[in-house]
């Protein structure tokens, strides 16, 4: 604009527009905050870590380590002796989120090979938005569910002596990963291209032979990362398990034993615990633990992903 | 659209310093957090006292009555209520910092029921036999062992999370001093949850406040020893202390109190907050009130 129209031979130097070189004077800042995103990730990480283990660590000094692990005595109430053994605890856990597994994967999966695969374009949208409103159901409404629906129908129908149970907190749970799995793996799936389909029906592989030889293998990190986001919701829900679960602290002997889970121990006995005395520590130590267990889940995933990569790059 | 904005913006940014002007001049801020057995009771009294008292905001919370007294001591929370007395280690505390003693006012009694399911055969129970079933021993786990028949005989056990006013002084009454609960139970996290898990589970037994009965579930006649009569938890039997569970319930002031709070409790204590508490299921404090 500032240029006068009479100057045909604008000076070499001159010849950029206005606006680009403004872009190119702001892209130090923009790098600078970009960057400063990244690195503040990174940073709010390192603060809870920080936060959690100094809140924890102190109470090693007087708790045995190898009791905590094992004992299933868990009294941090106690008026007695105070008793900090999550063993009972570490089992419900563990146990819940194997038996939501073993229901969500198949299930999940099935439904993402289904809308991304099978279903009528009609079919497949609504059938998304159902899912994703699945998805949408706050935790205490499940657990809501889970104890006032899901109980007196396992208690009646299959006469168990309790309703709230590792089986009810397995379907919720289940339940609350389906949606996780089925976008993540139907995301996975869509991402395949079209011509590995084309070739293999030239080929004469059946539908079902597509999707198993053809689409799997292709998928598969993704598929992983959808089962994995389905664990690391089971594993870190709180609300849901502590009603549906019973909150026993009782290594279970069945399935159909109520049990309490790490996270629910949390959730229901932070809130008034002494701060600073050694329930509250323990608490904190129950946080690494978890911690560790979903550090342990994905770097097997990564490992696993890995393992895959490199055989399909072969 | 955009003057639409703008107006809009206006409009709030009216409305907040309004509302920010009306909160500096003149309202008092009193916050009332924590047993949840005295939650709905606090609302209530809130709801009657503050529409007669516009000049003090009131904040009711729950949460849990060590979340109160926790409040308390870091200073977000003015009142405390508490199903349970403040712990040794907890007033120190709040002795430390404060200078001044934590205050209770007791302001209600709560007889605690044992509940079953309505169509649970059993009519009372016995302190001995509640031992039983909740001690770390578990003598009783079936109810063949209290003379009725129901299906699943397994007592379906209920209790409350370790870290509740309700658990520790249930604890104390019925376990005794030392007494230990068995950890073959369930546990809610709520006086309401309790009774939830009770109405849907024809096996169950569990304790919580008489406040929270419900048409699905019924209580049962307790006796302090085997031979003396079984008493109905109610206002009379719970003042009269004939009734073996029942507790005062409290709201501790740090200090005595004064102004906005002074006034709120001693109209908690009148016949006017008592009223409601009768309302609300609980037991009015001292029979010198004129009772009904």
């Amino acid at each position: 604009m500032s240029q006068a129209p009479t100057q045909p031979a604008p000076d070499p130097r001159r010849r950029k527009p206005v606006v680009p070189m403004l872009l190119d004077k702001s892209e130090p800042f923009v790098q600078t905050m970009i960057r400063l995103c990244g690195w503040s990730a990174i940073l709010f990480v390192l603060a809870i870590f920080f936060f959690v283990f100094k809140e924890a660590l102190p109470v090693l000094n007087d708790l045995d380590l190898g009791e905590f692990f094992t004992s299933d005595q868990w009294r941090p109430t106690s008026e007695v002796k105070e008793q900090f053994g999550i063993f009972a605890l570490l089992a419900g856990t563990l146990s819940v989120t194997a038996l939501a597994m073993l229901i969500a994967v198949p299930l999940g999966l099935g439904a993402a090979v289904y809308v991304s695969e099978f279903a009528s374009p009609k079919v497949k949208e609504s059938l998304k938005i159902i899912i994703e409103l699945l998805a949408a159901i706050p935790s205490v409404v499940w657990g809501f569910i889970g104890m006032a629906v899901l109980a007196p129908i396992i208690k009646t129908q299959l006469g168990t002596s309790d309703g709230v149970n590792i089986l009810n907190g397995g379907i919720i749970l289940a339940l609350m990963s389906i949606p996780i799995i089925v976008s993540v793996g139907e995301d996975a799936l869509r991402a395949v291209p079209d011509s590995y389909r084309e070739a293999a029906i030239a080929l004469g592989a059946s539908r079902w032979e597509v999707v198993a030889k053809v689409l799997f293998p292709a998928a598969k990190s993704g598929l992983l990362a959808a089962v994995l986001l389905g664990v690391g919701r089971a594993i870190g829900e709180t609300m849901a398990v502590l009603m549906a679960t019973g909150h026993k602290p009782m290594t279970p002997g069945s399935i159909f034993d109520p049990v309490q889970t790490l996270t629910a121990t949390i959730a229901a006995e932070l809130g008034e615990v002494f701060q600073g005395g050694t329930h509250y520590r323990v608490l904190f130590l129950i946080g690494i633990v978890l911690f560790v267990i979903t550090f342990i889940v994905n770097l097997t995933a990564d490992i696993v992903v890995k393992g895959i990569k490199g055989k399909t790059n072969e | 659209m955009p003057n639409l904005k703008k107006i809009v913006g206006i409009v709030a940014l009216m409305v907040v310093s309004l509302g920010l002007i009306g909160c500096g001049e003149k309202k008092e801020k009193v916050s009332i957090k924590g047993s949840d057995t005295l939650v709905n009771l606090a609302q209530k009294w809130v709801e009657v006292y503050g529409a007669e008292h516009k000049d003090v905001a009131f904040e009711v919370g729950g949460g849990g009555s060590g979340v109160g007294i926790k409040g308390m001591m870091n200073g977000t929370v003015k009142m405390a209520t508490a199903s349970r007395a403040v712990k040794p280690k907890e007033a120190e505390a709040i002795k430390k910092k404060f200078g001044k003693d934590a205050m209770p006012h007791v302001v209600a009694l709560d007889a605690l029921a044992i509940y079953v399911h309505k169509d649970n055969p059993l009519n009372e129970i016995s302190i001995d036999q509640l031992k039983g079933i909740y001690g770390k021993d578990r003598t009783i786990t079936k109810w063949s062992q209290l003379g009725v028949t129901v299906k699943p005989d397994e007592i379906s056990l209920w209790n409350r999370q370790n870290s509740s006013g309700t658990y520790a002084y249930f604890q104390k009454t019925v376990l005794g001093k030392n007494g230990e609960f068995t950890l073959d139970a369930k546990s809610a996290s709520g006086s309401k949850e309790i009774v939830e898990a009770i109405e849907t589970d024809i096996s169950a037994l569990g304790y919580s406040g008489m406040g929270y009965k419900t048409d699905g579930v019924k209580w049962l006649k307790v006796k302090k020893t085997a031979d003396s009569p079984a008493v109905e938890p109610s206002e009379k039997t719970a003042q009269d202390k004939s009734y073996p569970v029942s507790r005062p319930l409290r709201i501790y002031t740090i200090g005595e109190p004064v102004g906005a709070s002074k006034a709120f409790l001693d109209w908690v204590k009148s016949s006017g907050g008592q009223k409601i508490v009768k309302e609300m299921g609980y037991v009015r404090i001292g029979s010198d009130k004129k009772p009904s």
